[in-house]
């Protein structure tokens, strides 16, 4: 009998469909992806979401405008003050109100601190997501706790503010804050640096990040992409600029834009943007207009708006540059205290509409750092 | 890394500008001003969206907003939030009249892939079908789910009110 060489057929292979999620570490909360592998390499990602949807516009449409504020909280949890800022914009579209010029100042500040809070904790949630456990988390998140420090001193709570209301702000800065934010700020850059040093010209985040799940401009505007992460792409539109709404056009700073896209240029504008964030704190602290004594301090930070209110018939849409990308607030008032009909643009959830082609062609583990990269948070993608 | 630290801001354009260069371009198309928004006909959905997007004058590209308005017994508005990235400009709102009974409107996803997660939102919480829409499923609700929970008239089951017994 003839010895068989080779009667074996060709080895076989079949595309391999993954479930990521929803019960992750890396889907940095509910987030599930569908992903169809061809050996390690990705030929398809189907987006799941709605595990945390509870319906917050529904919910909205039986409160008072002040009563959805608590709620805000509840969307980016990270960033709190500036959900808050969002809401009290369209608000004041809606009914006109007149901003408060100290309530204006404290906003900046706390909206800034949010930025600083959100790039940083993101920074270091990307690199945990590369494999760095804990380390570079905990760098990050030791200067998180020190602004949530700060926010506690001025709304009583520190991750769900509730603090910013139409015409102004709910409290005044409690006695000490701007003694302590300014020591903090003073030295921001100071932690940028020591980070940077570790991250920036890191060989293996180089290798990680770069051209790894490329944004082109042209797909980044068309999908409506916002935030960072269309900046990074070098398309210049931050909001803050572009609708100059609060007092942002007294502040010069610059908008950095990233070259590629890639997941690296994300990582390196979300850095270079604290660091204008920091120009912007240092002027608006210095700015902050005095108490004068004819009036209360909290009376000119929390301005002239009653606390329940009946805005007239029509609709608004405000929009903020919230440190995720912009997140806006469609409100239709019928005349009654409530608000008819309270939808938000979330900025995460849109940003994922292009998460599939950052993540063709690329390794399961490319997938999990590109979502990290696109900076979403759950609650605020289900609603 | 390059930065930009000039102020550019947004330029509104007249709403009446906007209807009199559409009015221009679509003959056969009725546009009704009403407030700050733009009212269109369902059936001319999809040429003007993209009248407004390729026209060199509008440019709007960028699609920031697509939800819906529940207004019962009679109608549904679903209202669009463009913006012009490259110029800068905007926005332009427009509304689009459904009857509840079946709402049907032509999908924008084609124009702008930006609409995609937004129209299928409004797909599963509103009801409203969007005609050319690649992949119209559920996105928030799970696919099982029946009814559609923004619209006004549904009916929130098993709210687990606790009421006081009878003294």
């Amino acid at each position: 009998m003839e010895p068989s060489i080779n009667t074996a057929p060709a080895m076989e292979t079949e595309l391999l469909e993954v479930n990521l999620g929803p019960q992750h570490p890396s889907t940095h909360g509910v987030f599930r992806m569908i992903a169809t592998l061809d050996g390690e390499t990705i030929t398809k990602l189907k987006p799941v979401m709605g595990y945390m949807h509870r319906n917050h516009e529904k919910i909205g449409e039986g409160l008072t405008y002040i009563g959805c504020f608590p709620y805000t909280d509840r969307l980016d949890y990270f960033c709190a003050m500036t959900s808050n800022l969002g809401l009290s914009i369209a608000i004041e579209q809606l009914a006109g109100i007149p901003v408060s010029e100290r309530g204006e100042y404290i906003r900046i500040i706390m909206a800034e601190l949010t930025r600083l809070v959100n790039h940083t904790a993101v920074t270091g949630f990307l690199l945990n997501d590369m494999g760095a456990f804990g380390t570079p988390l905990l760098y990050a998140f030791r200067e998180r706790e020190k602004i949530l420090d700060l926010f506690e001193m001025a709304s009583g709570s520190r991750m769900m503010c509730n603090y910013v209301r139409p015409g102004g702000v709910r409290e005044d800065l409690p006695a000490g804050f701007l003694e302590r934010c300014r020591p903090l700020v003073d030295g921001y850059s100071n932690f940028l640096d020591e980070f940077e040093t570790l991250l920036t010209d890191n060989e293996i985040i180089r290798q990680r990040t770069q051209r790894v799940g490329v944004l082109p401009k042209a797909l980044a505007i068309d999908a409506s992409v916002t935030g960072p992460m269309l900046r990074a792409c070098g398309v210049n539109y931050d909001l803050r600029k572009v609708d100059g709404y609060s007092i942002y056009p007294r502040f010069p700073f610059k908008v950095p834009l990233g070259t590629v896209g890639d997941t690296y240029d994300r990582y390196y504008v979300r850095i270079l943007e604290m660091r204008e964030s920091l120009k912007i704190l240092q002027q608006a602290l210095k700015e902050l207009p005095q108490a004068s004594p004819s009036m209360s301090p909290k009376g000119q930070a929390i301005g002239k708006a009653p606390r329940t209110f009946r805005p007239p018939k029509g609709d608004a849409y405000g929009r903020i540059e919230a440190p995720k990308g912009e997140l806006g607030f469609y409100l239709v008032s019928d005349g009654s205290p409530q608000p008819y009909r309270y939808h938000i643009r979330a900025p995460s959830f849109i940003n994922l509409t292009v998460l599939e082609d950052l993540c063709l062609g690329h390794k399961v583990a490319d997938a999990i750092i590109i979502l990290g990269s696109i900076d979403i948070v759950l609650c605020e993608v289900d609603r | 890394m390059d930065g930009d630290d000039a102020s550019i801001l947004v330029m509104p354009l007249p709403i009446e500008d906007i209807k009199a260069d559409l009015d221009a371009l679509l003959p056969g198309v009725t546009i009704t001003v009403e407030g700050s928004a733009l009212r269109i006909e369902p059936k001319d959905v999809a040429a003007v969206c993209r009248a407004l997007k390729e026209t060199e004058r509008f440019r709007f590209d960028y699609v920031a907003n697509l939800t819906a308005v529940d207004y019962p017994p009679t109608h549904l508005d679903v209202v669009y939030h463009l913006y012009s990235m490259g110029q800068r400009c905007g926005p332009v709102t427009l509304k689009v009249k459904l009857p509840r009974e079946q709402p049907v409107v032509a999908s924008v996803t084609p124009i702008w892939r930006g609409a995609e997660f937004q129209e299928r939102e409004v797909y599963d919480l509103f009801g409203v079908r969007f005609e050319g829409h690649p992949d119209l499923r559920r996105i928030l609700m799970w696919d099982e789910f029946e009814g559609h929970p923004m619209r006004k008239d549904y009916v929130v089951e098993d709210q687990n009110v606790l009421e006081r017994p009878p003294s």
